[in-house]
């Protein structure tokens, strides 16, 4: 066991407290680096998923989990970001002016969007952003001379400095590991800043941080800013990625699944909005392998228990039938979203840190540690 | 003339039933301070029960109907002891991603157990219209406002005149004090469940002739029942009721009378309006946050 002593303040704000974080990240590098060169391009290509989602992720993790207030309206930032390269694109606009001006617009929405938020908490909030993402979604598919309305938009392939970058290649997924990386690390130095202080203090009391001197309207603001911005930066990779774009895409379903990611992630980490974004994105080639492959694992175990032909037949031809049917996806969505925050409130990282705290301390490790603290309601009218 | 009268009828139909899901959130939130998301979808569900045992089974449309009603109360008592009772008291987003993850479960559960299909339910008046001189009125946007009204005043009644109704009230404002005043506050949540889902049903039923239903109907009505809730002020009972039919006669007016792609966005712009100058609702009461 460890003991990290902290003799001053610029200990407590090392990006690396000590040398074991150096060699496991610079492991995961190397991995992440050779990954291109070793796994299949199906595998790679889920890989700039997980990156994209992630870059979201962190956005939204900004705002949701370091602000604390809630969005359901970030895949109208997600396609406001993609809408503008796809638009710039057209005027032979280069890769690196479309993409900043991606994230740019996107902050500015962001930043209007977080005016009427101001005023706004709760469960308005997340109302509020819903009806927003409704009007840009709509606008979308309006707005016919720029963003070519239901039709959607062709995005060209990427060209950076005169090459291309086809989007299933590894200069692609480099190109998106490196945005995640500078969007990581960009927020961590963020939130050891005063404005990431100020952040966390507004979400753990409004009032308390405004009695210490925080311009609460300002830093909401800058938050909501941010977060859109960044999500705006991961619109331009996922316009790339997809190569094709239309107002259907940018649905609130998406808006659910950027949630899902830091929920199921755990909101208190950015460890969290990656670990998140691997789970989504891989559920669904897993659950692609689960509904060929679990028929006959069942039927084989049924036999091994002494089941006879007929009735081992039986048992894989229901359970095929019964993970082929329609729409079994969301059932599965629904019951993780229910799990996770009925019985994993802190989310994957937060197991890992549980687990890993159970071998730190071994016999001495104690549940209460993690539990979070009952509330009895109040109504939020008389707060 | 005659156009606006028929367009304002048709919206107030249509904003009944939306009235009527928002009356499911403002139930639930009054009582627990907790925003279901699901609500959309229990009406949903409410009115595939009711086509069960009114279509399939082919009982009488009003045993049908009472058969669906009693069977949701349960199932809303069942999904408040499952999904909500183990958070309560936690961070009201928990709460909204766990009935956010609850509506995708019932969705493609009704998906896969009843297709995908549209379905409708004949009902006693589903056919007849009423004349009143040029004017059409279809029995069944009557009955959708009849109706509403009808349980818009007996909920009215019961949240001000029971004693039950005053206990939900005073478990709401205070948890801890309600049960210290000796309130079973675990029974109240769970019969406000109960009646949220009967109500839900009702409006279900009410809506089958008008769209039909499918599995997606309450994700549709229920984000447009959000609006018309806000609108009206989260907390109240008749508030719900005339936001849901604001909600509906701009929708209906604007697809009257605005081009295309209006109809849809108005209830929007409408709520983000509202939220900016009078967050606190129509009839809500505005109250100052204390430290």
């Amino acid at each position: 066991m460890r003991f990290l002593f902290k003799t001053d303040y610029e200990d407590d704000i090392r990006l690396f407290p000590h040398s074991g974080y150096v060699v496991s990240y610079g492991i995961l590098l190397a991995f992440l680096v050779v990954a291109p060169f070793v796994l299949s391009s199906y595998l790679i290509s889920q890989l700039v998923f997980v990156c994209i989602y992630a870059t979201v992720g962190v956005g939204l993790m900004i705002l949701t989990g370091f602000t604390g207030q809630a969005s359901l309206g970030h895949a109208a930032f997600l396609a406001i970001g993609a809408y503008t390269a796809a638009y710039l694109q057209q005027y032979n606009v280069p890769f690196p002016v479309y993409f900043l001006a991606g994230g740019l617009l996107t902050a500015v929405v962001g930043a209007l969007v977080g005016f009427p938020a101001l005023r706004l908490q709760g469960i308005y909030l997340v109302i509020a952003t819903i009806s927003f993402a409704f009007i840009v979604e709509e606008v979308l598919a309006r707005w016919e001379s720029v963003t070519h309305g239901n039709e959607g938009m062709r995005v060209k392939t990427l060209s950076l400095f005169g090459q291309a970058v086809p989007q299933n290649g590894p200069t692609f997924y480099f190109l998106c590991l490196g945005v995640l990386i500078l969007t990581i690390v960009g927020t961590l130095n963020l939130l050891r800043s005063p404005t990431g202080r100020a952040f966390v203090a507004i979400r753990d009391s409004e009032t308390a941080a405004r009695s210490m001197g925080v311009n609460v309207s300002l830093y909401k603001v800058k938050s909501f800013a941010i977060s859109a911005g960044i999500t705006g930066l991961a619109g331009v990779l996922f316009a790339h990625k997809l190569s094709f774009i239309s107002p259907e895409m940018f649905t609130l379903q998406l808006s659910i699944e950027f949630i899902i990611v830091i929920l199921i992630g755990g909101t208190f980490s950015l460890h969290g909005a990656v670990l998140g974004a691997i789970f989504l994105v891989m559920i669904d080639p897993f659950l692609t392998y689960l509904k060929d492959d679990l028929p006959g694992i069942i039927a084989g175990i049924a036999a091994t228990f002494g089941a006879g032909k007929d009735t081992a037949a039986n048992v894989q031809s229901n359970v095929a039938a019964i993970a082929s049917a329609n729409g079994l996806k969301g059932a599965i969505y629904g019951v993780i979203i229910v799990l996770f925050v009925l019985f994993e409130p802190l989310g994957l990282y937060g197991r890992w840190l549980k687990i890993k705290l159970f071998f730190q301390l071994f016999p001495l490790y104690k549940r209460a540690t993690f539990k979070r603290q009952k509330i009895y309601v109040k109504s939020e009218r008389n707060r | 003339m005659l156009d606006f009268v028929q367009q304002l009828v048709s919206g107030i139909a249509l904003g009944c039933v939306y009235g009527l899901i928002a009356l499911g959130f403002v139930l639930v939130y009054k009582a627990t301070e907790v925003v279901n998301f699901a609500q959309g979808d229990l009406m949903m569900l409410g009115g595939f029960f009711a086509f069960t045992f009114i279509g399939m089974l082919g009982l009488n449309y009003w045993l049908g109907f009472a058969g669906a009603v009693i069977a949701m109360a349960a199932f809303g008592m069942l999904a408040e002891r499952v999904v909500v009772r183990p958070i309560l008291g936690y961070p009201q987003f928990s709460i909204i991603m766990a009935t956010i993850g609850l509506g995708y479960f019932l969705r493609s559960v009704v998906g896969m157990i009843w297709g995908t299909d549209d379905f409708k339910i004949d009902t006693p008046f589903s056919n007849g219209v009423l004349r009143i001189g040029s004017l059409v009125l279809a029995y069944d946007k009557l009955s959708v406002i009849a109706a509403t009204v009808i349980l818009c005043a007996l909920l009215y009644l019961f949240f001000n005149r029971t004693t039950l109704g005053t206990a939900m009230r005073a478990s709401s404002e205070n948890m801890l004090a309600a049960y210290y005043m000796g309130i079973p506050v675990k029974r109240v949540v769970s019969i406000v469940w109960a009646i949220s889902a009967a109500v839900a049903t009702a409006a279900g039923v009410l809506l089958a002739p008008i769209t039909f239903i499918h599995s997606n109907v309450g994700l549709v009505l229920g984000l447009k029942a959000f609006p018309a809730a806000v609108l009206g002020g989260f907390g109240s009972i008749p508030g719900a009721v005339v936001g849901g039919v604001l909600i509906g006669v701009i929708e209906s007016m604007a697809g009257f009378y605005l081009p295309q792609g209006w109809k849809d966005v108005a209830p929007y712009l409408v709520l983000l309006v509202v939220l900016l100058l009078k967050p606190e609702g129509l009839f809500g009461v505005h109250t100052r946050k204390k430290v």
